[in-house]
């Protein structure tokens, strides 16, 4: 079934809303009335039609408005893509992992004809229609990473596997929480992750480091992070701080509902063919208080989870200004029945 | 939970390629493409022998990007624990072996400005993979390959036929020729990196060489599969299995694990992985630890064990299985 790209905005006005499928279809991120910090990784293995896990690289309704706020943040921001001069063959690799994944959950929309390294890319929501040789980077406008990743929601970052460490080498990140790639790229797996508080001490970033290292082809992994984002903007960039910092003392009693969105990234992990490196996706996904409370499972859900949010998570997440004017309103849609366990709404 | 997704291939291909090298080609039987793969890669193939389930691991030698097919050399290694004699008098054209994913713990360095490979006599399969991936990326490489005699060497003629002897150089123990390691290792240019596979000595000499000559250690590779050793019959108890396993002289912990019934991952199955890392509930005996993966603080503290290749002395072991 075709997509109804929708028209809408991630700054300035911020016109972008969910439809109510897009509602129905959001990755809710809590399973209980509580949240806690956990191993929460799986296999990434197709689930249930109507939802964001129906295939394993997600097109929705935003992507033709996601795809054109990634052109304008690189057209300010050129830096926002890079890949080391050695990533080549992961680039390409990320290339065909994308364009078989879209092309095979959305044939409608997308179309990839090969014949040898003679590919054909027909990107209809976006009006594309490339002939190309597969590992000739020269038959491309660009190279073969920000060329796919210019046509694919998310942002992606491709890790290479060496030395018995993870190495951020490449990546298009232009839909981040609050981290840069520029100042990332280059970095080891222990590096990039140092800022995170306590996570070292208990040995999370060894145990998941061992885990990713043995990743397998053909396994992808995947787990659900979330955070809040105060207006739908995409762009939570360190590099744009100071654009969207104060929203986060703008929110009133009278504006929760339009103004303070969950923030989820469905976080999937791919071990590449030729390269041997892992490609990260982090898929960002937004919903306003006022959608989310049309789901009465998640009404009453969300305002138990940020009531019992431990403060320093609370804190590294960046909610406490809004946090409580937040639980307030959403405790108005919170009639205290129980919930029934599970993401999905009943 | 295992985590292998195994595959099912058919043998459409035996070929005796020298005196004790066989080499077999494995093809989905609806035809359809196999997973592409990185030099270097490896696939774990298992087999019934004799009742007995085996599981070894083989590295992948044909072209990375050819998803018609895999092929895998195997050396028939005679008062071997199993497997190779298997492979070699039993499996023929039209049988199918249960394969696994290509999993890589061999892959290039992808900084490299100069790839330089040491094979010695078998060894030299992950190569192969690693040279067709680099042709075809542009990628530059020499090979020097040690072999006993001509005849017990594989693929050196038409390795040096496809890639020219400027990039192939090829030395016969019969014939009083060795790498001359300490000569090239003198004279590589600045971002070169070396990958040894062969018999142990071989990859021991060459590594220490190399940091003789002041090499940085992140530009050493060498694949060092262990196939796992044999010993005296122990048993082991399997605490959360609530099982006790009789583990015999030709046989790992794991694959007795396994004939129990009870799964447990794995991956190299040579003791390089670190993915059969299992936790010893109790200990009464010695553990003979066969691994290259733990550290050696690790090896002392008693308290893991790498199930794929490493033993037990005494009287009780208990494993968090």
């Amino acid at each position: 079934m075709a997509i109804a790209f929708r028209q809408e905005t991630f700054r300035d006005d911020f016109t972008f809303r969910n439809s109510r499928d897009g509602i129905r279809r959001f990755p809710f991120p809590f399973h209980e009335d509580k949240y806690m910090y956990a191993v929460n990784i799986e296999p990434h293995v197709p689930g249930q039609a109507g939802t964001a896990y129906e295939h394993l690289i997600d097109v929705d309704e935003h992507y033709v408005a996601e795809m054109h706020d990634r052109a304008l943040v690189l057209n300010e921001d050129p830096l926002r893509c890079q890949a080391l001069p050695h990533m080549m063959s992961a680039q390409w690799d990320t290339l065909e992992l994308l364009m078989e994944q879209q092309a095979q959950g959305y044939p409608e929309h997308f179309t990839l004809t090969r014949d040898g390294d003679r590919w054909r890319w027909i990107n209809r929501p976006l009006g594309i229609d490339q002939s190309f040789v597969f590992g000739d980077r020269s038959t491309l406008p660009c190279e073969p990473m920000e060329y796919i990743t210019r046509q694919a929601q998310g942002d992606f970052c491709i890790v290479d596997q060496r030395d018995g460490n993870l190495w951020m080498d490449a990546g298009m990140v232009t839909t981040q929480a609050d981290w840069s790639l520029d100042f990332d790229v280059g970095m080891n797996f222990m590096e990039w992750h140092a800022p995170v508080p306590l996570a070292h001490e208990i040995g999370v970033f060894d145990r998941a480091l061992k885990f990713l290292l043995n990743l397998q082809l053909g396994k992808p992994v995947r787990r659900l992070n979330w955070t809040m984002t105060i207006n739908p903007r995409l762009d939570t960039s360190p590099e744009n701080y100071p654009k969207w910092g104060p929203d986060r003392a703008s929110v009133t009693p009278a504006n929760v509902g339009e103004k303070v969105h969950l923030r989820v990234e469905l976080q999937t992990l791919w071990r590449l063919p030729r390269s041997n490196a892992i490609l990260f996706v982090i898929r960002c996904y937004l919903i306003s208080m006022g959608e989310l409370v049309t789901v009465p499972k998640w009404a009453r859900r969300l305002p138990r989870v940020l009531r019992t949010l431990p403060d320093p998570i609370a804190d590294y997440k960046g909610l406490t200004r809004y946090r409580g004017t937040t639980i307030d309103w959403l405790s108005r849609h919170d009639d205290g029945a129980p919930t029934s366990a599970g993401f999905f709404p009943d | 939970m295992s985590i292998n997704t195994e595959m099912t291939l058919r043998v459409t291909a035996v070929t005796q390629v020298a005196d004790n090298v066989r080499r077999f080609r494995l093809e989905r039987p609806d035809g359809g493409p196999l997973p592409i793969f990185s030099g270097g890669a490896h696939v774990v193939v298992s087999m019934v022998d004799e009742g007995r389930l085996r599981r070894n691991p083989y590295s992948l030698m044909s072209p990375p990007n050819d998803t018609a097919a895999y092929e895998i050399s195997v050396l028939r290694v005679e008062k071997s624990r199993g497997g190779s004699v298997f492979l070699h008098s039993h499996v023929k054209v039209g049988d199918t072996l249960a394969v696994s994913q290509p999993v890589n713990l061999f892959p290039l360095d992808h900084r490299g400005r100069k790839h330089l490979f040491f094979a010695g006599g078998i060894g030299i399969t992950p190569f192969m993979a690693m040279m067709a991936q680099l042709e075809r990326e542009g990628g530059a490489f020499e090979l020097h390959y040690a072999l006993r005699t001509r005849s017990h060497g594989a693929y050196w003629q038409e390795l040096q036929q496809r890639y020219g002897t400027h990039r192939v150089k090829v030395y016969c123990d019969a014939e009083n020729m060795s790498i001359p390691t300490a000569r090239l290792l003198q004279y590589q240019p600045l971002g070169t990196h070396l990958y040894v596979c062969g018999p142990a000595g071989m990859i021991d000499a060459t590594l220490a060489s190399a940091r003789n000559s002041g090499w940085p250690e992140q530009n050493l590779h060498f694949e060092r599969f262990l196939a796992p050793p044999p010993g005296k019959p122990f048993r082991v108890v399997l605490q959360r299995s609530n099982v006790q396993i009789a583990v015999e002289e030709h046989q790992s912990i794991l694959e007795a694990v396994e004939a129990a019934g009870v799964d447990a991952p794995f991956l190299c199955r040579g003791g390089a992985c670190g993915q059969c890392e299992t936790a010893v509930v109790r200990l009464d005996g010695t553990l003979e630890h066969n691994d290259h993966y733990l550290e050696e603080a690790e090896k002392a503290s008693g308290k893991k064990l790498m199930i794929c290749v490493s033993r037990f002395h005494g009287r009780e072991l208990v494993l968090d299985l």
